[in-house]
């Protein structure tokens, strides 16, 4: 999560073991794909930002300046202050880490149950049933309720091991990861059933391909689009589910800053202090837009057929 | 595909019960109280004494059992006792601690407003998603394609309770063109009625409009893309068949998987109703039904409309795969 | 005493000043057209018998009425009752174990039937009925029996004397509702009336035309209605839904409604919305008071089951020397700033009010004193270490401090602990969900009576205008423990003898101004201990349309309570 280039490794670790030059192939048609180039490092940017940003910007977002609350951009405080004259730059790093991790977690959480249940009940006809079923469980899954339980039965524990922090993060991170898995599980599943009966598949099974070898060769290559598609969906989801979970008034406390948090707390202040709003929306819209033409670029790179044009 | 549907249906009587019992025991084991939000001026004796006529205190199974039967038995009765005239003699309905009504006549109370903003943004939704869709596959690349990508992606990172209010802001308070609070009591039964009615629910429609195309179309350009490569692409093409039966014909047909599995998720969700939205605009449907009665412990209406959303998915998820193998004639369950 | 007495008689002219400008000509029923009230929490039932709620009990009050109502200065008001019983008049028994009301002449349901003291006798029955699971039972507290002495007359017996005895049938919280409509639905059956539960027929101002739980409601001008020119509205929309800054904007901005209630959001926002012109900001003061809890019990998880009773002292807080630097460290000026605005004020009195009964003792905590805190705990012993923690015989200075989600809460969290940090005292803030906090779940470790902390933050008050039930509160039989099921109300856990001593004395006596010395003892005995340390006295900040005239808001009753006086300023 930490490192930039977790994504790519990432998602290829799980495709094949593909020889050298067939990778620098896939950077090669990557880097032709300026929107990708520029999400890129924007999404660097952003995390260079957000982990490393506190060490250069050491002003404690916790620490209440209370003489200098609700003022606008200036030197000191270049994004301004809140209510409570916390330091708003310092805030949206701090927040930024936590948005980021929450994201980037719960969008590797989903895309791996989702593309190892999809494709696990598209190829293999004995386990769709039993694994579209869990879906259904899952996601008739009421949210709120779910975290209120893990928040009672596990908060202590965790908080004893990790801290108050540590403890409610992990706890947020999983309720959001778990229940964001379905969609990328049924849209998976869907077109491996429809991959399943094509010719190239026929072929390979008629030639005694082992299915293990038929799932990485022939068929993940060929559902990677949507996947990368969840994929981008995905991180804006997590982030956006957060901040609706603040709104609901649960999720992460109030003193705990996230980008989507701090955008709702500021909603109220769109006419007074625009400025607030503009900050954390423009954050997330922004890593959204990055990460999906990242995720635009992967595909393109990683699909032979383009590679060949 | 006939027989497949009718062990699909069958099958879906235990997976619901399963399910509905999962949800009860998450419902009940979270730590709710119906009577957390009364004012701390009732004592607790009282506060007991509302909790034991509530029936909170029986063992969770015996409150289980009693909700199944009178989800099972008492409500089908008691319908069809309204429908067809017919006298049978109905047990306790399922009651709502906060109301201490029954909760089926809420629901159906809410119905109407949900149906017509949430189901009304979704089609809004669909039918802008799928023309965005096709088109920037089509043009990969070009401007519409970067504007199209653009617009629904900054669409779908906007929490709704940012955009909800930053409308309500610049069309009710600035422009005052447009009612910032849903009137659910307003009667649609004139031209002029049907105005008012179009106005107030422009804002919420827009807003959940937004997040369904932004998602729509991106999984149906994603598709696209990758049929619009494919070997029988060239094949239709080099037989000689028009660019637009080649596209709006057999490519889409080919890309709409995962695209209807989107979509078919969806569609519970409209009767979920939309939390966040209806709440900014007070359309009080049954978003906002379910989040209240979570705030307020109410454990037979979660429960109730839980179980509802429950038997949607799993409809409308054998929907989807039926849908599968007529799309996909190659796709055989059997 | 004297005050109350000024306030009747300015109210008393008030009344005389609208009574004459009703008079000139255009005093009809209905002329006024449609009232548009928003309550951003929508009430799920009329019936404040089977939910407690605020927005219940208030939604109700436009339709049913009690015999007596607060007013806006708290002053008891003869509402369906011609006049307040006491002991002068004869109406209150010399022993205190008995008052007897007449009911005003003529008064009639809304369905045209007329109000009999049966009615009055009935609601009893039905509140007390053990089945019913009544939201209101303790109003009915300590009372033998109702008994209808003939149509007009009720005699309310009690089993002991009652120094204050208009709590049963009098305020929102406990009205009469008709005995014809609810016959059937005594105890169980009660959930089995959703008709009379939506729509109780009262003798109010208003009639309930559609009912939508949760949602809306709609009501017309009660025909039937005592008072002939009143409501000056035919119509009421009463809509729920939605959040404090919304609701706020619908009648500030975009004058969409009449009147919202209960603004909970940042006064700044709130002044500047105000300043678009449209309406008006009110508020008003009852006896809310948002409070520090200073745990006198040990909270170490290491104490097992014995874990926070009061077999196990807290290790520093039973000192009060730390309380009171606590307290002096907190600018509470700058809390009600920040959080309340017009909607707060700088309280140093768990019991701030009515203004007989508050005390002037402990005023000096209205200032700021982080030196004086210092100097405190400097000259009792604790020494601030490397780490800029107070240390002590190997006990450090550092407490966890916590509240229910709320972000003012937070914010008030978040200052503390600041200034805590300046007089050498570590601070853990800790939240927990309202519905948890306030659950009184016996498995949940985070309820504020297990206060499994060192310091709880939260707001209490007491309904109607007598403190006896509230100060009792602190005695030393409601500290909760597992023996109660962690029930009580002596949340700090604090115990004497002699505060004892002077409920038992409030309980028996009878004159307002010894009850008011009494309370101003206990109070100020509280204050010294240091377990409880007051910030902010709070008020309920509601907002009306600048045409909406006659709006007269109180805590100490609904908001609602004068909707018959409401009209269309010209």
């Amino acid at each position: 999560m930490t490192d930039s280039s977790a994504i790519p490794t990432e998602v290829t670790d799980d495709l094949k073991r593909p020889a050298r030059a067939q990778w620098r192939d896939v950077w090669d048609q990557f880097k032709a794909h300026k929107g990708a180039l520029v999400g890129m490092i924007f999404f660097v940017f952003i995390l260079i930002f957000v982990i490393l940003g506190p060490y250069v910007w050491s002003i404690d977002p916790t620490y209440i300046d209370i003489r200098a609350r609700n003022s606008g951009p200036s030197l000191e405080h270049p994004f301004g202050t809140d209510q409570l004259g916390r330091d708003s730059f310092a805030r949206m790093m701090a927040g930024g880490q936590v948005s980021m991790a929450v994201g980037i977690t719960a969008m590797l959480l989903a895309l791996l149950f989702g593309t190892l249940i999809g494709v696990v009940a598209g190829y293999f006809k004995s386990l769709d049933g039993p694994l579209m079923r869990l879906t259904d469980l899952f996601l008739a899954l009421p949210l709120l309720p779910l975290l209120l339980v893990t928040i009672m039965l596990f908060r202590e524990s965790l908080s004893a091991q990790l801290g108050p922090e540590g403890g409610i993060f992990i706890l947020m991170v999983s309720a959001i990861g778990i229940t964001s898995w379905m969609q990328t599980a049924r849209i998976v599943r869907g077109d491996v059933l429809a991959l399943k009966e094509r010719e190239f598949v026929l072929a390979a099974r008629s030639i005694g391909t082992p299915p293990r070898r038929m799932i990485t060769r022939h068929i993940l290559p060929n559902v990677l689009s949507p996947i990368m598609v969840s994929a981008t969906l995905g991180i804006a989801n997590a982030i956006i589910t957060e901040s609706a979970l603040s709104f609901l008034g649960l999720g992460f406390p109030p003193d705990f800053p996230t980008w989507g948090r701090l955008l709702f707390d500021s909603v109220d202040y769109l006419q007074q202090y625009p400025e607030r709003v503009i900050w954390p929306g423009l954050a997330i819209s922004l890593t959204v837009l990055s990460v999906n033409y990242i995720g635009d670029g992967l595909r393109d790179a990683l699909d032979p057929r383009l590679r060949a044009r | 595909m006939l027989n497949y549907t009718i062990r699909r249906l069958f099958l879906a009587i235990p997976t619901l019960l399963f399910i509905s019992l999962v949800i009860f025991f998450i419902v009940k084991l979270s730590p709710s109280d119906p009577t957390a939000n009364l004012p701390l001026t009732i004592p607790p004796e009282v506060r007991e004494k509302i909790r034991e006529s509530l029936g909170v205190n029986q063992p969770l199974l015996v409150q289980f059992g009693l909700w199944l039967k009178q989800l099972m038995i008492s409500e089908p009765l008691y319908w069809t006792n309204q429908y067809f005239g017919t006298e049978f003699e109905v047990g306790q309905r399922i009651i709502s601690y906060q109301t201490r009504s029954p909760v089926m006549d809420i629901v159906i109370q809410r119905m109407p407003q949900t149906l017509w903003v949430v189901g009304t943004a979704y089609l809004v939704g669909i039918l802008i998603a799928l023309p965005i869709g096709i088109f920037s596959a089509y043009r990969q690349y070009s401007i519409f394609d970067q504007a199209g990508t653009f617009v629904s992606m900054i669409g779908f990172s906007v929490p709704p309770f940012f955009s909800g209010v930053l409308v309500i802001v610049i069309f009710s308070v600035q422009l005052g063109w447009l009612p910032s609070i849903y009137d659910t009591t307003h009667i649609v039964d004139s031209w002029d009625s049907f105005v008012i009615q179009f106005k107030q629910m422009i804002m919420p429609v827009m807003v959940l409009a937004l997040q369904t195309t932004a998602q729509i179309s991106r999984f149906l350009r994603a598709s696209m893309l990758d049929n619009l490569n494919q070997d029988y692409v060239r094949t239709a093409r080099a037989k000689g068949l028009s660019e637009k039966i080649v596209v709006l014909v057999h490519v889409l047909r080919n890309s709409m998987i995962p695209v209807i599995t989107v979509i078919a998720l969806g569609v519970p969700t409209i009767f979920g109703g939309a939390i966040i939205t209806e709440q900014v605009f007070k359309v009080n449907g049954l978003g906002q039904l379910l989040i209240i009665s979570i705030q307020a412990g109410d454990v037979p209406t979660v429960q109730t409309l839980t179980f509802m959303f429950a038997v949607l998915i799993v409809l409308f998820n054998l929907v989807a795969d039926v849908l599968y193998g007529l799309l996909d004639p190659r796709i055989r369950y059997d | 005493m004297r005050r109350l007495k000024t306030l009747l008689l300015v109210t008393a002219a008030t009344a005389i000043a609208t009574g004459t400008a009703y008079a000139d000509g255009h005093e009809k029923r209905g002329r006024d057209g449609e009232l548009k009230i928003i309550y951003w929490q929508a009430p799920s039932t009329l019936n404040p018998y089977l939910s407690g709620g605020t927005k219940e009990v208030e939604s109700a009050s436009m339709v049913l009425e009690s015999l007596a109502r607060f007013d806006n200065t708290g002053k008891l008001t003869a509402w369906l009752a011609d006049g307040i019983p006491t002991v002068e008049n004869g109406g209150v028994a010399k022993d205190l174990t008995s008052i007897t009301w007449k009911l005003k002449d003529g008064v009639k349901w809304s369905d045209g039937s007329a109000l009999t003291a049966n009615d009055a006798v009935f609601t009893w029955k039905y509140c007390t009925d053990p089945a019913g699971g009544c939201a209101q039972a303790s109003y009915f507290d300590g009372v033998k029996n109702i008994e209808a002495v003939n149509d007009q007359t009720i005699k309310i017996t009690f089993t002991g004397p009652k120094p204050f005895p208009y709590t049963a049938l009098v305020g929102s919280e406990s009205p009469i509702i008709q005995a014809a409509q609810f016959a059937d639905c005594l105890g169980a059956k009660a959930p089995e009336c959703t008709t009379a539960n939506f729509g109780p027929i009262g003798t109010g101002p208003f009639v309930v035309d559609e009912f939508k739980p949760n949602d809306v409601i709609q009501l017309s001008a009660n025909d039937q209605y005592r008072d002939a020119g009143k409501p000056a509205f035919a119509k009421v929309l009463f809509k729920g839904g939605g959040d404090a800054a919304s609701a706020a904007r619908s009648v500030l901005e975009t004058a969409e409604f009449d009147y919202a209630w209960n603004l909970q959001i940042d006064p700044k926002l709130l002044s500047s919305m105000e300043a678009k012109g449209n309406g008006k900001v009110v508020t008003a003061f009852g006896t809310s008071v948002e409070r520090l809890h200073i745990n006198q019990s040990n909270p170490d998880p290491a104490l097992g089951d014995e874990r926070a009773t009061i077999k196990h002292p807290h290790p520093f807080l039973t000192d009060p020397r730390i309380g009171q630097a606590l307290s002096m460290a907190i600018d509470r000026a700058l809390l009600v700033e920040v959080g309340y605005g017009s909607g707060g004020q700088v309280s140093c009195n768990v019991l701030p009010a009515p203004a007989a009964y508050a005390s002037t003792a402990n005023d000096s905590c209205k200032t700021q004193d982080i030196a004086g805190a210092n100097k405190i705990l400097d000259d009792a012993g604790w020494v601030k270490g490397g780490d800029g923690v107070r240390t002590k015989d190997g006990k450090r200075l550092s407490v966890t401090y916590q509240t229910s989600t709320n972000a003012v809460r937070q914010d008030t969290q978040a200052l503390v602990k600041q200034w805590w940090s300046e007089i050498g005292v570590e601070t853990e803030l800790r939240n927990i969900d309202a519905s948890v906090f306030f659950g009184g779940d016996p498995a949940s470790p985070d309820t504020f009576q297990k206060f499994f902390a060192d310091i709880e933050m939260y707001t209490n008050n007491f309904a109607g205008v007598d403190p006896e039930a509230y100060m009792a509160n602190w005695r030393c039989a409601e500290i909760p423990s597992p023996k109660s099921q962690w029930q009580g109300a002596n949340m700090q856990r604090f115990c004497s003898a002699e505060y004892d001593a002077l409920v038992d004395k409030m309980s028996q006596t009878a004159a307002l101004e010894d009850r008011a010395d009494l309370a101003k003892q206990m109070n100020d005995m509280l204050m010294k201990s240091y377990s409880i340390i007051p910030l902010i006295h709070r008020g309920g900040v509601s907002a009306h349309a600048n045409s909406l005239g006659g709006v007269k808001i109180s805590d100490w009753d609904s908001e609602l309570w004068n909707i018959a006086d409401w009209h269309r300023a010209k």
